[in-house]
């Protein structure tokens, strides 16, 4: 949720960065520069900046930087649950092509990050477009639509859970009395059934999300541009594709960007909603990580696994968002 | 034009799901009895929840406001690369991060721990914090604190009485993120905590699915999510509009 912040900030950072010489003995120019200041003030003032930022410096050293560097020693480690770790790389590395699970939860995640992508940006899409103006009643629409994304993604997923049980749920006889189907419907019953039901709850789930994200993309393209449009007579097609999408394409890249890392490290809805079953059909890349860890105990494997994940990751990000820019 | 009966249709399908289980929940109030008496007993797990969730979004508004004042305000060395490791915890996936940190917490003490979950909640959280707490105080004009520091306030003073009242608006989406973030999360609780009574509610929630004797109590189940959602959702109806800014400020500045 909170990677909306993602690109806007890295770019105000990288910005700043170029503003601010970080080179400790120079004084920064700009606001302050204007009157003189007194240099033991000025080194005080550091010292307090120092003291402020050390809570978040406390933080970001010892849970992030600190566990990231972990990781990579334990992958390059023999590393039980219980017992000694033993340095033995790189076996954790070497052994990762030998994994069977991991190749099809490589191809299974990718196809599902496919599907969900295209589903989910043309909803969302749908969405924001029905809700963008003003109208009576609106905002009641906005909120419908959102609400499933306060709703936690576990309970979200037993939610569908028992919504698609044959016995329990009511999607069944609903189905059955419109006489749509005739018979109960395996929703996670055959891989393909497991695969579209995950999809529909993501959605379901998602829709709203993205729609918020598309909604402040729209509401930044002034009004004079699309009235400017209407008066030189271009019909509502036009507008859309050679006014709307261009100027919509910034946030449509972030959220293709979100959708994609978020569907690339997917979990908790195949962990709950199919347990990735059936037949470990819709096993995905972190589950198999998950397992490595905490059924086969082997944290360095997963560690491994998860050094991977995390270069291709931000590999991939990378070549997205220059691409994008 | 049929634009209401679409859009009409279009929330009944997404409300749909949640007015079920409401539904499925309350069909039979004592759903709520034998949630109640699962596992460990359902206060335990609230308990927890609520627990974890004070604590991160305490955590996450007490560094957060000081980290932002910090880097709205001073300059100091390191600032830039700080604020750039603090904006990269965006780019690392969950599992990479919560493998390390399972035996990382384990050599700080903080194995099984609630305070152990809510420092890595925090951790999270602080990317998104920092951005908007960072940007609040950089809105606040400077003659605000300039004038309280020639009273002779110290800057601790200053920002405690003065600039923290100014960004109170960013200190309650800033909350209201940290608290949806750390109620929900199943993965970090999953592997952070390994002890029936310390889980949170969804971890427990999840396990009902597990079953007794393999006969899975679905309605039992519908009042778990129940009590995991409400929360959630009349929170977001009240807060709404924050939780719309810290989209917008998010998003937009772009």
């Amino acid at each position: 949720m909170i990677a909306t912040v993602f690109m806007a900030s890295l770019r105000s950072a990288s910005r700043s960065l170029k503003k601010l010489p970080t080179s400790s003995g120079a004084r920064p120019p700009g606001r302050r520069a204007a009157h003189t200041v007194p240099s033991a003030r000025w080194r005080r003032r550091q010292v307090q900046g120092w003291l402020y930022a050390a809570p978040t410096a406390v933080i970001v050293g010892v849970l992030f930087l600190a566990p990231l560097v972990l990781v990579v020693w334990m992958s390059l480690n023999r590393w039980p649950l219980l017992g000694q770790a033993v340095f033995n790389a790189p076996d954790n590395y070497a052994k990762i092509p030998k994994n069977p699970l991991f190749f099809d939860a490589v191809l299974f995640t990718l196809k599902y990050t496919a599907i969900t992508t295209v589903l989910l940006s043309a909803v969302a899409l749908g969405l924001a477009l029905l809700v963008q103006e003003r109208r009576p009643g609106v905002a009641f629409f906005r909120t419908a639509f959102f609400l499933p994304g306060a709703v936690g993604f576990a309970a979200a997923a037993l939610l569908f859970y028992g919504m698609l049980n044959n016995d329990f749920g009511p999607i069944d006889p609903l189905l059955q009395t419109l006489g749509i189907t005739h018979e109960p419907v395996k929703w996670i019953g055959t891989p393909n059934m497991a695969l579209f039901s995950t999809i529909a709850l993501v959605l379901w789930r998602f829709a709203g999300f993205n729609m918020l994200i598309l909604l402040t993309g729209l509401q930044s393209i002034p009004v004079e541009v699309y009235e400017a449009a209407r008066s030189d007579g271009a019909n509502r097609w036009q507008i859309f594709t050679k006014i709307t999408m261009p100027l919509l394409r910034p946030t449509l890249a972030l959220m293709l960007i979100l959708s994609i890392t978020g569907s690339l490290l997917a979990f908790d809805q195949f962990f709950i909603f199919t347990n990735g079953g059936p037949d470990n059909s819709t096993v995905s890349m972190v589950m198999v990580v998950y397992r490595d860890a905490f059924f086969r105990f082997d944290l360095g494997g997963a560690a491994a696994l998860s050094v991977v994940l995390l270069v291709a990751l931000v590999g991939f990000n990378t070549l997205l968002m220059r691409r994008l820019k | 034009m049929r634009y209401y009966p679409t859009v009409t249709a279009l929330a009944i399908l997404f409300l749909f799901p949640l007015l079920w289980s409401g539904w499925a929940s309350l069909e039979e109030p004592s759903n709520y009895l034998k949630m109640a008496q699962f596992g460990e007993g359902v206060d335990t797990y609230a308990t927890n929840s609520v627990l974890v969730s004070s604590m991160t979004v305490a955590g996450t508004l007490i560094v957060s406001a000081l980290g932002g004042y910090a880097f709205a305000r001073f300059d100091f060395p390191g600032k830039n690369l700080l604020f750039l490791a603090t904006l990269a915890i965006l780019m690392v996936p969950y599992a990479t991060i919560l493998i390390p940190l399972y035996v990382l917490l384990g050599y700080l003490g903080l194995q099984n721990s609630l305070l152990g979950l809510s420092l890595v909640f925090v951790m999270f959280q602080l990317p998104f914090a920092l951005f908007m707490m960072r940007n609040a105080f950089e809105a606040i004009p400077r003659e605000l604190e300039e004038a309280a520091l020639v009273d002779g306030c110290g800057t601790f003073r200053a920002f405690s009485r003065i600039l923290l009242h100014a960004v109170r608006p960013a200190l309650v989406t800033v909350g209201l993120f940290a608290f949806l973030a750390s109620w929900n999360d199943f993965f970090a609780p999953l592997i952070l905590l390994n002890d029936g009574a310390s889980f949170t509610l969804p971890v427990a929630v999840v396990s009902m699915t597990q079953g007794t004797f393999g006969a899975i109590d679905y309605g039992m189940l519908q009042a778990g999510v129940m009590v995991m959602a409400l929360p959630c959702l009349i929170l977001f109806v009240i807060l709404q509009r924050h939780y719309v800014r810290g989209f917008m400020s998010g998003a937009l500045r772009g």
